[in-house]
């Protein structure tokens, strides 16, 4: 076991990956020579040459769209978008091409690529360093979508989305990529160093993809959260003192319906909490999946706390991150109804 | 005095109420460019980018530099090539009528442009990959793809190796170096500039083939494919096929006040030939040219073929809304099938009779392998392919989300 920061994690899943399987090649924006405005590839070109790990032209959609060639000829790309925010110039490759190849050719040609690109606020980020563009990858038939929040998890899981043989859009909560965070932004940073999910093991080992980790236990409400929401969710639940089961989904796509639903089942109650916006986003997908599942076995109308449907903004930051404030009363809601 | 600035927007020489007017395009004499070494630089590419490689004069006789270049290709491949030609040309035929009559919901012509895909393919070699676009079946055709499965295609039916999950004409084949095409434009451009990357990492000697039409070069993909190739110097053959049109827009609207193509390439520092693509001995010269020099590791190179799409844009496009009714027999670059029979014949290879005989028992074949693959299942007859199908390959392995949805369908 080693003591790591999800960058270092990250960096280790794919040190892992570049030795074990030749075909793994490493591209992006700044993640060559220079390792990454996140450090999250630094020392890899030095270590594996530039044929594996090299800078890219600043083209979102070239970046995807080599990388769908690539992994079409027997590659295994693992490509950085530099922020989530700025996906978007490649979304036709992710959604019209590398998402259907498999499916379009019947199986003559497959996609093993990953993109991954940090995500989330609470980093004062403003519009286009915040974005939690989740659903808009969730929708897509034919992806994978993961989002870690802890470093042994970003490790397991992305060299599972290396592995794995179909695209997999590897989402990285930034805001916690040197230490948890529990949404009390005037309080002192705190590391991976003292929390339990920042022990890594050396070498490989993997995490399933379509498994969510119970990171709490509880009977008395369902908390769905993921990323830096399942710390601010804890937090939140330490204040009310209810015994809520905390539910890191780990996988958005596809879900581990059968945790959700037999949380659910024991617990009458749920809420969804996430940074995205609320309307169309996953809550959506999740409090239709558990009233479809668990109508039966529901006491109170399930709500979700979010960010606002409005773009992400800058100076009023604090007002519209999900706080620990706005989930503890969400929390009293659903016990109280 | 000073001017007001004022928009221009470019419109095609002739509308469907005027004669063809082609009087604003150059036609360069054939024979007259040299060809160039392999190690061609994108500077020194100016004249091939701005004039045409072309071969077959208007007599018909191969001439000049490139025609030297090609002077081993024998009777016997040129015949061939006339009879890939032809056979394209029959398909389209058959299965336009098909889709007429209600046998298959769509279908897309290539006609005028058959020379550019079998005089291309027929330059490659085993492994090497194409990304098409819809108009490349030609590729198939000259890659001895199995025609009763290029119809079963079209026809969604029980021959179609896709079963029915594309639309018809999207074909998809690895063995035969066709790579699954999209109907996202664009897309694949910049995949095959991914693909010859991992051709050079892997070293295995195998190049990448781009298409894209010449409307399509507006899309941003069009850009990154060039960008990219100019920056790793992958093994691909970047392929524009200048065909006037883009559907109904005339083909300035992608241009701009550019006079080609290729020049467009070589202003990312890639190497181009403008190439007349109605000449189906200046595309065998080109291609050769071309992939000889991308597999010597020499880099990427740009083709623009300058042709003329005769047909619909598609069996849902009607082109006499938007473009004189005969345009195509005023195109002064001609019928790229005419043009190689009357140089066969000129050389003494072929007759205007044996020409007569090989059409008619194309056709013939054509039809009793139609007859075969329309027994196998129709739109107005069909063999349906089993609905649980959907799901299948969506992902490697089924989710669980996806067998619960699978046995809803009731499979």
């Amino acid at each position: 076991m080693a003591r790591m920061s999800m960058i270092e994690a990250l960096r280790d899943a794919m040190d892992v990956m570049l030795d074990r399987d030749p075909k793994v090649l490493i591209f992006g924006e700044d993640v060559g020579y220079f390792g990454g405005v996140f450090r999250c590839t630094a020392g890899l070109q030095k270590k594996y040459g530039e044929e594996r790990v090299f800078d890219t032209p600043i083209n979102e959609s070239a970046i995807v769209g080599m990388a769908v060639g690539m992994a079409a000829q027997g590659m295994r790309p693992c490509v950085e978008v530099q922020f989530a925010d700025y996906v978007f110039p490649a979304y036709d490759q992710i959604t019209q091409e590398a998402a259907r190849i498999r499916h379009r050719s019947n199986q003559m040609f497959s996609c093993p690529l990953v993109v991954r690109m940090p995500t989330g606020g609470g980093i004062f980020g403003g519009q286009t360093h915040s974005q939690s563009p989740e659903s808009l990858f969730t929708h897509v038939a034919g992806l994978k979508v993961v989002l870690p929040s802890t470093p042994y998890d970003a490790k397991g899981l992305l060299i599972a989305a290396i592995e794995d043989p179909d695209p997999v859009i590897f989402l990285e909560p930034k805001r916690i990529y040197n230490g948890p965070f529990y949404g009390n932004h005037t309080g002192k940073s705190v590391t991976w160093a003292s929390h339990p999910g920042g022990e890594v093991p050396e070498g490989h080992y993997s995490i399933p993809i379509g498994k969510a980790d119970i990171r709490r236990e509880g009977t008395a409400v369902t908390v769905l959260a993921y990323g830096t929401m399942v710390y601010v969710a804890d937090a939140a639940v330490e204040q009310t003192g209810i015994d809520a089961e905390i539910i890191d989904l780990r996988s958005l796509l596809p879900l581990d319906v059968d945790t959700i639903r037999a949380s659910v089942e024991k617990t009458g109650r749920c809420l969804v909490v996430h940074e995205a916006t609320r309307t169309s986003g996953l809550g959506a997908e999740l409090i239709a999946e558990v009233q479809e599942s668990c109508f039966w076995h529901l006491h109170a109308p399930i709500l979700r706390v979010t960010g606002w449907d409005a773009p992400y903004p800058h100076a009023a930051e604090w007002d519209y991150f999900p706080s620990p404030a706005r989930i503890t009363r969400a929390l009293h809601q659903v016990m109280e109804a | 005095m000073t001017e007001t600035p004022k928009l221009t927007f470019p419109h095609p020489p002739a509308r469907p109420d005027q004669s063809p007017d082609f009087s604003a395009i150059e036609v360069p004499e054939a024979g007259i460019l040299d060809v160039p070494p392999l190690d061609l630089t994108s500077i020194d590419a100016r004249p091939y980018a701005n004039g045409m490689v072309r071969v077959l004069n208007d007599a018909g006789e191969a001439v000049g530099p490139w025609a030297d270049y090609i002077a081993d290709i024998d009777a016997e491949a040129l015949l061939q090539g006339l009879r890939d030609m032809m056979t394209m040309r029959v398909i389209d035929q058959r299965l336009l009528n098909a889709q007429r009559q209600g046998k298959t919901s769509f279908y897309l012509q290539c006609t005028g442009e058959e020379a550019i895909g079998c005089g291309f393919q027929r330059q490659l070699s085993k492994g090497d990959m194409n990304f098409p676009t819809y108009r490349q079946q030609s590729l198939l055709i000259a890659a001895g793809y199995p025609l009763e499965v290029l119809m079963g295609q079209v026809y969604s039916n029980q021959l179609d190796p896709l079963e029915g999950r594309q639309l018809p004409v999207l074909h998809s084949s690895r063995d035969y170096g066709y790579f699954s095409i999209s109907g996202n434009l664009g897309t694949q451009y910049i995949q095959a500039v991914g693909w010859a990357m991992a051709n050079a990492l892997s070293g295995d000697g195998t190049i990448a083939a781009a298409w894209i039409g010449d409307g399509a070069t507006a899309s941003n993909d069009f850009h990154s494919a060039l960008l990219c190739a100019s920056v790793y110097q992958p093994p691909v053959i970047l392929n524009i096929v200048n065909n006037q049109w883009a559907i109904s827009t005339y083909t300035g609207v992608a241009s701009g006040m550019a006079r080609t193509y290729a020049a467009r390439a070589r202003g990312y520092g890639v190497p181009a030939l403008r190439v007349d693509g109605n000449d189906y001995l200046a595309v065998a010269a080109v291609s050769r040219w071309a992939v000889a020099r991308t597999r010597a590791g020499h880099g990427p190179v740009a083709i623009e073929w300058f042709t003329y799409r005769v047909a619909a844009h598609s069996t849902s496009d009607d082109p006499s809304a938007y473009r004189p009714k005969d345009e195509a027999l005023a195109w002064p670059l001609g019928d790229p099938i005419t043009r190689l029979k009357d140089h066969l014949v000129l050389t003494g290879q072929w007759s205007e009779e044996r020409h007569t005989q090989a059409e008619a028992q194309i056709r013939d074949e054509i039809i009793a392998l139609q007859r075969k693959v329309e027994a196998e299942g129709t739109f107005v007859n069909p063999k349906p392919i089993s609905p649980a199908t959907i799901f299948k390959g969506v992902y490697a392995e089924m989710p669980p989300h996806l067998r619960r949805q699978r046995q809803e369908m009731g499979y």
